[in-house]
């Protein structure tokens, strides 16, 4: 740093401020947020208040009544026009309420709702000491086997505070796809990364698979925040700012004069390639696009069932947000740079997924092996670079977030002596003993093949659609053989429960109550919906497709 | 009045609904419904035809849309009727046949315990037969065509429990099918030349289409009319068609369904016409057929095989006619009509005889029967003397009138097809005769059958009697009745007609028409006349051999289609089971061996994971700034 440039911080300190202009935050316009985060606050106080007998009603009124009312301003908002017309950047620069921010937002908000009705489900199991049991360890802190845990489970405690620690996590999933700039990115990220690490960790069944599926995602979390943060640095020092718009306009040349103080980074193009590509990979790790994969089917296999199937949604709607409105936004003026980067990936997500699917025996680890090939899929929408390329990746976010809640909703149900029955053996000539359950199944899994009918189709054929409009040819056909190697393992799974003889020791299907029943309903009539009659909700996510800038 | 014409097909529908889903407790007067439901369907008919009769010959056509029936795009196909003079003599003949064959079945198919099923085909039959000529598209044409296409695989199957019966109604409609091919892709090329199918709008605009396109079209019609009308080369199922009962063989494969074929070809004059080299495929296919039925019929023992070969030649002189343009068209319709009752006639004959013989048809078993069954003798011999073109029957007006169109073709051609038409007509007097003598002349031949019944020749009951009574009238009368009533003016406004000018006058064409007859009857009066006939067929000529297999037709197509077919399946299979699964379980094999590999990545330790992480994040930076570098 030159003397001058010293000098003139020097005097630019020295200068007396007249006025620190209070920050102004449109509180109506980020109420979604602010009704989430506010009954995550007293939801922890509910816990820390309510009697222990109370707090499971209290958690789950609470958790639902918050999401319902999250979901009524997202619409409220939509309808007064802020997803459209009156978008515009709020708090200061910091979150944008948009098209897209919005129908991510409902998208997570409603997926959290049917997820947070399978935390709340006490039917699956049969009453220990008398107690109802849920999905989540009586007491998370006692050691598995020890007097501590087993004096926990015969007092009939319950883990409630994964209600409190779920509705931290979804306000930071509602702040993740609008923010508008980087720093917020990070914090959005870690707010509900850290729940989730912890929700990963309480499963009341097979607790140390739990437990290090938790540490693994934690470790490999903060490794990939680690980078991602790193990112940040380096393209603050590129543009000057964090914020969004400021860097697009640097990127593009509109913004040329430089700070004195960052006189010898600014401007320097390997300081905005670096970052970029590890702001990139921070939000590939979340998505769980190849190489950035590996912790998925650990922590999917070994989180609660309930949780996976929140995480695999909800996260991923988040995630897929953040990722669209960096590319879209940021870095339009890099396009020539990161598709074909983004090609690459895509490539290696969609058929490492697919083909490593396909011997899978544990269908958690099926599940999650197929949310990465569909990480594939999505990943060929965002890189369309086109209008459509952002609606068809709404679009195919929504259909695929109540597949997959619904699809682990099922799993939850499958169960024998030792809790699920997740070994793909036990689940041989399941449509013979319980035809329903089986049937949903099959239809959550033509979903996620894509076979018509189902939302699968209309969104695979979306994104695809948009990719080959946008030049990406090759990409759908990587795609198309992608699905039909994935076809495989779905539909295998099919012939294995209808036309598999059952065994003597399979597993019960257990009767579920009003609430897992609700998350099943919940997605098979939207994987209907959409996939028979999904015009109009491809023109929401359409109409939804303007980032603000 | 055009509100009546979709009653027209509605009567025998619902003749045809009510008599199928009603069950059993019609058993006992099905019959009589599906009767009275065919008779009124004439009644609106004759109504109709006097309303017509009534108007200007530029007025007559009726049109009646019911609603649209398939809307999509630019696909606009409507449920809609026209009824015009040509449809108005078909609709006649039809209904008019048809009721006097529902008649007959009553006292036929009397002790058939399926009887009310029989009534139920048989209206079904009329229904679609109608529906095919009042259509006033191609693609309502063709539901018809594939209605009269299943009453007819239906009623030629009606005796299931024989194999025969069963195998022959199958022939029937696989070789239809590929007839219905050629209807199906005739109607795409319309569909894509001319973006419509409906008559007047095809029709009208043929003359701006290629020639190339309008030749394309009128072979595929004609390939559709060969199939339907039993033409050279798709002829093979006409004769086994004979397995059905005798009335259908009257209505359907000698009246009415065999016929479609002409129809379709004179509808679409417009395009024939302007496709020169179609029309001369379709007389040729004509001629070829005329003699091909006609030395199928010389050889036949069995008197419905015999007729049916006569039906063959008889729809092939009808084609020829067509072939021939506007100065053949007319005629070809009269000759439809004229041979829709003398030949409906000589089946319903050939039924009452079989009736009284124990369902005997080996016409070497008959002999005498003239005075046994006096009434058929009369009506079948009526009906044979039309057929042979006697002066002034029926026959002999029509045929004569396609013999001098041939002749008028004009040039080599015009030389060929007159000398083909009149050979043709000579053998048609040969085996004519034939079969009457052998059934009704001569010395008695029959045997007790199997069972040791000696058959007891007798009159048919009247329900049998009075239809052949009609029928005969219909053969003496119906030529001269066209002659003279103005046919040729009634036809004029739908087919055109324009005078053929042939190179010999028309008085020496019929007198060599006649010349011809007689040598016909006088070889078979020779041959079958003066001596007892052998019961046991003798060995016979190269030709006799091969004209009972039916000219090797089955032979033939089961060499090159069954034959050459089973060959195409069995390698295709070959090639699917060693390439196709080879490829697909090889690939399949691939990808799981891969997916076992990959798989052993996922090690379960945070530390591999962190690698692969730091590795991609590695490659992502360096493609990066690679794609920056290039």
């Amino acid at each position: 740093m030159s003397s001058m440039a010293v000098h003139s911080m020097w005097t630019t300190a020295a200068e007396p401020i007249a006025k620190i202009p209070a920050p102004h935050i449109e509180y109506t316009q980020l109420s979604p947020v602010l009704i989430v985060l506010g009954a995550a606050i007293v939801s922890v106080l509910v816990e820390a208040f309510v009697p222990r007998k109370g707090r499971y009603h209290s958690q789950v009124f609470l958790s639902v009544a918050a999401l319902a009312a999250a979901f009524a301003a997202v619409v409220g908002l939509a309808a007064g026009g802020y997803g459209s017309t009156k978008a515009h950047i709020a708090a200061m620069g910091a979150i944008a309420v948009d098209g897209p921010a919005l129908f991510l937002q409902g998208t997570i908000v409603l997926a959290s709702i049917v997820a947070v009705f399978t935390f709340a489900e006490r039917r699956l199991d049969p009453a220990d000491h008398g107690h109802k049991v849920d999905s989540f360890a009586a007491e998370a802190a006692a050691v598995p086997g020890s007097d501590q845990e087993k004096a926990a489970v015969k007092a009939g405690f319950t883990t409630t505070e994964v209600f409190p620690l779920a509705l931290f996590a979804i306000a930071g999933m509602l702040v993740f796809p609008a923010a508008n700039d980087l720093l917020t990115l990070f914090v959005a990220l870690e707010v509900f990364s850290l729940p989730l690490y912890l929700l990963c960790a309480v499963a009341r069944r097979k607790r140390l698979m739990s437990q290090e599926a938790a540490v693994k995602y934690f470790l490999l979390g903060a490794f990939s925040s680690a980078f991602l943060l790193f990112g940040i640095a380096l393209l603050y020092g590129y543009a000057g700012s964090v914020s969004y718009a400021t860097i697009a306009r640097v990127v593009d040349g509109s913004i040329g004069s430089v700070d004195p103080a960052l006189a010898d980074t600014m401007g320097n193009d390997a300081l905005l390639l670096i970052g970029f590509a590890m702001v990139l990979m921070g939000l590939l790790f979340k998505v769980g696009a190849v190489p950035f994969h590996m912790w998925t089917p650990d922590v999917y296999q070994g989180a609660p069932t309930p949780v996976t199937g929140f995480m695999a949604a909800a996260t991923k709607v988040a995630a897929f947000g953040a990722l669209l409105r960096l590319l879209y936004v940021v870095l339009p003026g890099l396009t020539w740079d990161w598709r074909p980067v983004m090609w690459g990936v895509a490539i290696v997500t969609m058929l490492g997924g697919a083909v490593v699917a396909i011997t899978q025996t544990d269908i958690k680890r099926l599940l999650a092996y197929s949310s990465i090939a569909h990480a594939g899929f999505l990943l060929a929408g965002v890189i369309a670079a086109t209008p459509s390329g952002i609606s068809s990746v709404l679009f195919y976010l929504g259909a695929y977030s109540f597949v997959t809640i619904g699809a682990f909703a099922v799993v939850t149900l499958v169960r024998d002596a030792g809790g699920e029955a997740t070994h793909l053996s036990k689940w041989a000539g399941l449509g013979r003993r319980s035809p329903l359950v089986a049937a949903v199944f099959a239809v959550f899994l033509l979903a996620f093949a894509g076979i018509p009918l189902t939302s699968g189709f209309s969104g695979k054929f979306a994104v695809f659609k948009a990719a080959a409009d946008g030049g990406a040819g090759a990409l759908v056909v990587v795609g198309v053989i992608s699905s039909a190697i994935a076809a495989f393992f779905y539909v295998r799974v099919i012939v294995l429960m209808f036309f598999s003889e059952p065994k003597a020791d399979g597993p019960t299907v257990a009767v579920p109550s009003v609430l897992t029943s609700l998350t099943i309903t919940a997605g098979v009539v939207v994987t209907l919906v959409l996939g028979v009659a999904p015009q109009y909700f491809l023109d929401l996510a359409n109409q939804a497709s303007v980032f603000v800038r | 009045m055009e509100n009546l014409i979709a009653l027209l097909i509605g009567a025998p529908l619902l003749g045809a609904a009510v008599l199928l889903l009603g069950g059993r407790r019609l058993d006992r007067t099905g019959h009589w419904l599906g009767t009275l439901l065919a008779a009124a369907s004439f009644v609106i008919a004759l109504v109709l035809f006097v309303d017509m009769l009534g108007k200007g010959a530029e007025d007559r056509a009726l049109h009646q849309t019911l609603f649209t029936w398939i809307p999509v795009g630019t696909f606009q196909a409507d449920m809609a009727f026209q009824l015009d003079q040509l449809s108005m003599t078909f609709v006649l003949l039809i209904t008019g046949v048809g009721t006097l064959i529902h008649v007959y079945s009553i006292g036929y198919m009397e002790h058939d315990e399926r009887r009310r099923r029989f009534f139920g085909y048989l209206n079904l039959f009329v229904a679609a037969m109608l529906l095919l000529v009042l259509a006033d598209n191609y693609l309502l044409l063709y539901f018809g065509w594939e209605g009269v296409g299943l009453a007819s695989y239906l009623l030629i199957g009606f005796w299931q429990h024989k194999p025969s019966a069963a195998t022959a109604a199958k022939k029937a409609f696989i070789v239809n099918r590929v007839g219905d091919m050629g209807l199906s892709i005739a109607i795409m090329l319309m569909f894509t030349t001319f973006g419509t199918f409906a008559f007047g709008r095809v029709l009208e605009a043929s003359d701006q289409a290629s020639e190339g396109k309008l030749t394309a079209i009128g072979l595929m019609l004609l390939l559709a009319a060969c199939g339907k009308s039993a033409q050279v080369p798709l002829q093979s199922w006409l004769g086994d068609a004979m397995e059905g009962p005798t009335p259908v063989s009257a209505l359907i494969h000698a009246a009415t369904m065999v016929t479609a074929g002409v129809y379709l070809i004179v509808r679409s004059a417009d395009i024939f016409n302007a496709a020169p080299d179609a029309q001369l495929v379709v007389t040729v296919v004509g001629a070829v057929t005329l003699l091909f039925g006609a030395i199928v019929g010389c050889a036949k023992d069995d008197i419905k095989k015999a007729l049916a070969g006569s039906t063959m030649s008889q729809i092939g002189y009808m084609i020829l006619a067509a072939g021939l343009g506007p100065i053949g068209y007319v005629f070809a319709i009269m000759h439809l009509v004229t041979h829709g009752f003398f030949k409906a006639g000589l089946f319903l004959g050939a039924g009452s005889v079989m009736h009284g013989m124990n369902d005997e048809v080996d016409m070497r078993k008959y002999g005498g029967l003239r005075k046994y069954m006096p009434v058929t003798f009369v009506t079948f011999g009526l009906g044979y003397l039309a057929i042979i073109g006697f002066p002034g029957l029926s026959g002999f007006f029509s045929k004569d009138k396609i013999i001098e169109a041939a002749f008028a073709k004009g040039g080599t051609e015009g030389w060929i097809l007159g000398a083909v038409t009149l050979l043709g007509a000579a053998i048609t007097a040969y085996y004519m005769t034939r079969v009457m003598l052998m059934t009704f002349f001569g010395e008695k031949r029959w045997q007790p059958d199997a069972e040791g019944h000696e058959p007891h020749p007798h009159e048919s009951p009247k329900s049998m009697v009075i239809p052949m009574i009609l029928l005969a009238v219909g053969s003496v009368g119906g030529g001269a009745v066209f002659e003279f009533s103005g046919f040729v003016e009634w036809l004029e406004p739908v087919t055109g007609f324009e005078h053929g000018h042939a190179p010999i006058s028309a008085a020496a064409v019929t007198a060599a028409t006649v010349a011809v007859m007689v040598i016909g009857v006088g070889l078979a009066y020779l041959q079958y006349g003066r001596g007892p006939v052998p019961v046991v067929a003798p060995r016979g000529s190269l030709l006799t051999r091969a004209a009972r297999r039916d000219l090797l037709q089955d032979d033939f197509n089961h060499a090159v289609f069954v034959t050459g077919g089973t060959h195409l399946t069995r390698s295709l299979v070959y090639v699917d089971h060693s390439l196709v699964d080879g490829v697909v379980n090889g690939t399949a094999a691939a990808v799981g061996g891969l997916s076992g590999r990959l798989r052993k990545l996922q090690n379960g330790y945070a530390r591999t994971y962190a690698v692969s992480m730091f590795g991609g994040t590695a490659v992502l930076i360096a493609a990066t700034l690679l794609m920056r570098a290039v």
